[in-house]
């Protein structure tokens, strides 16, 4: 039999190149979820974990494959020598267990502070929001505020919001079992599933102004890649603002269009399905013993939506055409139905629901 | 002789005496035949799944992919999952267990050879039926974990098939499980002690008692989900009283333990592989049998660590992190022993070294991310995304596959008598570990960029283009990989070095006979003196401690016709009843499925009377 002696350091080197390529990746291109750039404490506390336990896995990274590479190069097959017929080296062998054992109790400890550190409940001015997830939209409810909204999440800066995700046993479309959804929005914070028939419990705070992009991270049917969501957190002065603007409601259509539109959404006859009102609400306001039921988002203050069905259009009526033309076929599995609309009644809809301010 | 039947017995089917041929196949007992049964539908199903990778990896190459809609790609995924968990890397395992373990061990089979093709026929005939689905109104699309109550709700046969299905392979399993066990505790050959057993058993036996233990309960959840889609049961269904989290829980209750049943075969055949190439002894042989049971034990405690976002509160969370950072100690002990192993060897690099050295490398780094995951508030991060991916694909691709491609390469002169080549070889593990790399090294960062899992699109701008399409090519360059192999393996059955009792100067006994073995394996039971049995027969040491041969050590093998002794050998017969018992459970499946009680019942009665004429039929006829 021949004996082949390959070349080992090229391995090497190519490891070492894919590595630093894939890292480097890492620092470069801008990523709206990115875990890796936090912009609040709780996604920080999270992070200041991975900046403990990231490096450490590096080194022993190193450690390890730079041994493994050694002993192939330094004990390659040569003429002349024999392997040495050891059977093992027990001192070795205790150190080797008790080395990665410390290094891990020594990782265990902050880790366990950071869990129960996380699930405390927040202190300070606390504001309360309750997500139910739908198959395929989420649901937010501010119990404190009196309001419901969907899919776009508007927060304070700098005050902790405590996220109560509801799991709702059924499906109000067509009664049958909700599923698991799971609420993400990796800059803010770490996700919580929300499971039918449970509570669960989250904290997050944005720390300055902007948009966070987040979206469902458990396998939920056949929409789940098109199931997103959108923080936007305000200066406390423009989320009251915002607030306030959900409470007033949309003023009275002023233009025939939109009057038409208004018309046709509460009480329109369509061959294939209800008229919108039997499923979507546009008044935010809700009473805390009567939350919401509609099959559907609550619409109100829809003109303001940066986008919509579950976050993934934005509020243009290019896209909304076809979404109210067909939306399962611009989101495949969408729950809402083709009533059969025509041209004209989507003109109209899109009049009105760009006037829902 | 004369076959002196019972007195009064009947016969409803001659006996099958076929050795050759497709009803030699089909009627066999013999575990080198049913070892190349498994094998080769593993590879097969190996192709498929594969397949199904190529179709997931186009359609994310590009930012709002057209190349499959979201019904077939969860098809895909689910099928993609559920095929190279159930159909490729157990059964692959399994494959190699059943050839070697009574080769190793000094015995003519397991304990149980029929029981040992009704396992195999069950195997072939399950993953038959879950892909029959694709034709029969699509294929289970709740995903291979089928979490409830998505799972009990999606429309449709799909995931009724998933239940079947598995809770068939997972027959198939327990057979398995319980014939190996039996086979290395009762069939040693003399002085075959437990401390002299190759590394490859005591991982097989480890393995197989987790079966053992696993594969009821998923049995459990599989019949309540059966039982919620079917018969309108309600054991996930929280507005009736159940629970979703009762899925989890049973699910990764074998779930865990399933994925050491994957990965622990694979490190006993590169702890035979990594001692013969380097030619000296295994390093710390007791530490890593010890840490392979351990692995085994401790792999129950740590099932939760798949629900860390599920809700179970900070207690739970804690002692569940706890176990999954300590269950990384005895798999350190082991990555350390088998570099012990490679140091100060006399290292011969052939391609069964090289994937050998493929699985600890790959294994190091699934292992680190591994450890990551335990880190709760940052799982919070990781769970359900790309990073996820990235680190089993590690541990099970660059781990369990390239362990299996080891033993593939390893023991394929013992099996078909002619090596595989070393060109082709090296060719097929430099493809497959540079383009395993590229496809799956970029997901740990696409996945810590907020990619979630199980998702059949994305928009452009999250940044996460450029490394899909990256890893969409490397994806490709693994499949080139396979065709390498595949040309390998057709140039070796026509004209592949012709390999002899023992071409590798290798250690344990199956290298101690003609390569193919005959039927009946050992001519004489050996007595076994020593661990490495075989290597001392041909070895000693000096007093500096180097191997120097033995004058005309080796001469045990057996190359000659040993026809007339053989005489001697009682072997079991062929017999059809493991193949008419396993027949049945199909049919009662479909019958489900269709829900058509008269098919059920017609199923369970072939099945039945599978089994009443395998235990009335004796072992070997009268005579044999």
């Amino acid at each position: 039999m021949k004996i082949p002696t390959a070349p080992r350091g090229r391995k090497a080197v190519a490891l070492l190149l894919a590595g630093v390529a894939i890292v480097a990746s890492a620092c470069a291109e801008d990523a709206p979820q990115d875990a890796l750039r936090p912009e609040g404490p709780f996604a920080q506390k999270a992070d200041d974990l991975w900046n403990l336990v990231f490096p450490i896995a590096v080194v022993i990274f190193f450690i390890v494959q730079g041994l493994l590479i050694y002993a192939l190069v330094r004990y390659r097959h040569r003429p002349g020598r024999e392997a040495a017929q050891f059977h093992g080296n027990t001192k070795l062998e205790v150190l080797l267990t008790a080395i990665p054992a410390l290094i891990l109790a020594g990782i265990a400890v902050p880790t366990v502070r950071t869990i129960f550190d996380i699930t405390n409940e927040p202190t300070g001015d606390v504001l309360d929001v309750t997500v139910v997830a739908h198959q395929f939209w989420w649901e937010y409810r501010y119990p404190d505020l009196g309001i419901v909204t969907a899919n776009e999440l508007h927060i304070p800066t700098g005050r902790p919001v405590r996220v109560r995700l509801e799991g709702a046993p059924v499906d109000r479309v067509d009664n049958s079992a909700e599923v698991i959804h799971s609420f993400w929005v990796p800059r803010l914070a770490g996700k919580q599933d929300v499971v039918p028939g449970r509570v669960n419990l989250i904290t997050l705070q944005a720390d300055e102004p902007g948009t966070y992009l987040g979206q469902c991270a458990e396998f939920c049917g056949l929409a789940h890649a098109e199931m997103r969501l959108r923080v936007i957190a305000e200066d406390p002065g423009n989320f009251d603002e915002w607030v306030q603007d959900m409470k007033d409601g949309a003023a009275e259509p002023s233009e025939a269009l939109v009057a038409e539109g208004q018309k046709l959404f509460a009480e329109g006859q369509f061959p294939n399905g209800p008229p919108c009102s039997a499923c979507h609400a546009v008044e935010a306001t809700y009473e805390p013993e009567n939350p919401p039921a509609q099959a559907g988002p609550n619409l109100a203050n829809f003109a303001n939506r940066e986008t919509f069905a579950g976050a993934i259009f934005k509020n243009t009526a290019e896209q909304l055409r076809p979404w109210l033309r067909n939306p399962s076929e611009v989101k495949e599995g969408a729950k809402m139905p083709a009533v059969g609309l025509t041209e004209e009644e989507i003109d109209s809809l899109i009049a009105y629901l760009q006037s829902l301010d | 002789m004369a076959s002196a039947a019972l007195p009064g017995r009947r016969r409803i089917l001659a006996r099958p005496t076929a050795k050759t041929g497709v009803w030699g196949w089909m009627t066999t007992v013999d575990h080198k035949k049913i070892g190349i049964m498994y094998g080769v539908t593993a590879f097969i199903f190996f192709i498929l799944g594969g397949l199904e990778a190529l179709a997931i990896r186009t359609q994310l190459a590009v930012p709002d992919g057209e190349t499959l809609s979201a019904e077939v790609y969860n098809q895909f995924f689910t099928m993609h999952g559920i095929t190279m968990i159930f159909l490729v890397v157990m059964p692959m395992g399994v494959a190699l267990m059943n050839y070697f373990i009574p080769l190793m061990i000094g015995a003519r089979d397991v304990a149980f050879p029929r029981l040992n093709a009704f396992s195999y026929w069950v195997f072939l005939l399950g993953g038959l039926f879950l892909y029959s689905s694709f034709f029969l109104g699509g294929a289970p699309d709740g995903g291979w974990f089928g979490y409830a109550p998505l799972s009990t709700e999606l429309p449709g046969n799909g995931m009724t098939f998933y239940s079947l299905g598995l809770q068939m392979l997972g027959v198939a399993s327990l057979a398995g499980a319980v014939n190996f066990i039996i086979t290395i505790i009762n069939m040693r050959a003399p002085g075959m002690t437990f401390m002299r057993l190759p590394v490859f058993i005591w991982m097989s036996l480890v393995t197989s008692f987790l079966l053992l233990f696993a594969m009821p309960i998923i049995a459990v959840a599989l019949f309540e989900l059966m039982f919620d889609r079917v018969y309108e049961a309600n054991f996930f269904n929280p507005a009736a009283g159940g629970d979703p989290l009762l899925w989890q829980n049973l699910f990764w209750l074998f779930g865990h333990p399933e994925v050491y049943i994957m990965i622990l075969p694979a490190m006993g055949i590169i702890s035979e592989v990594l001692p013969t190439f380097a030619r000296k002894p295994i390093f710390g042989y007791a530490a890593i049998v010890f840490a392979g049971i351990a692995i085994g034990f401790m792999g129950w405690g740590v099932w939760a660590h798949h629900m860390f976002t599920s809700g179970l509160g900070p207690v739970a969370n804690t002692a569940f992190a706890l176990s999954t950072m300590f269950i990384a100690v005895p798999t350190g002990i082991k990555i350390f022993n088998w570099i012990g192993t490679l140091w100060g060897g006399a290292i011969r690099f052939t391609t069964p070294l090289l994937f050998s050295i493929g699985f600890v490398a790959m294994f190091v780094i699934g292992g680190l991310s591994g450890v990551t995951h335990a880190i709760v508030p940052h799982d919070a991060q990781q769970h359900d995304t790309y990073y996820v991916v990235a680190h089993f694909h590690y541990v099970l691709f660059g781990g369990a596959i390239f362990g299996l491609f080891a033993g593939t390469y390893y023991w394929w002169p013992k099996i078909f008598g002619r090596l595989l080549g070393e060109r082709l070889g090296k060719a097929h593990f430099w493809l497959m570990l540079i383009g395993f790399n590229l496809a799956f090294g970029p997901m740990h960062v696409f996945g810590l960029q907020g990619m979630p899992r199980r998702i059949y699109k994305y928009p452009s701008g999250m940044g996460w283009d450029f490394w899909n399409l990256m890893s969409t090519v490397g994806a490709f360059i693994i499949a080139l990989s396979f065709v390498v192999f595949l040309v390998n393996v057709v140039l070796s059955r026509r004209r592949g070095e012709i390999a002899g009792a023992d071409p590798w100067d290798a250690r344990t006994l199956e290298w101690s006979m003609p390569s193919p073995p005959p039927e009946y394996n050992f001519a004489e039971v050996p007595i076994v003196k020593h661990r490495d049995d075989w290597w001392y027969t041909k070895y000693t040491e000096t007093p500096e401690g180097t191997p120097t041969p033995v004058h005309a050590g080796g001469a045990d093998v057996d190359d000659d016709d040993d026809g007339h002794e053989a005489q001697h050998i009682h072997l079991p017969d062929p017999s059809y009843f493991p193949l008419v018992a396993a027949l049945g459970l199909p049919v009662a499946a479909y019958g489900v499925i269709y829900e058509n009680e008269i098919v059920i019942g017609a199923g369970l009665l072939v099945a039945l009377l599978g089994l009443f004429g395998w235990t009335l039929e004796p072992s070997a006829e009268d005579g044999h």
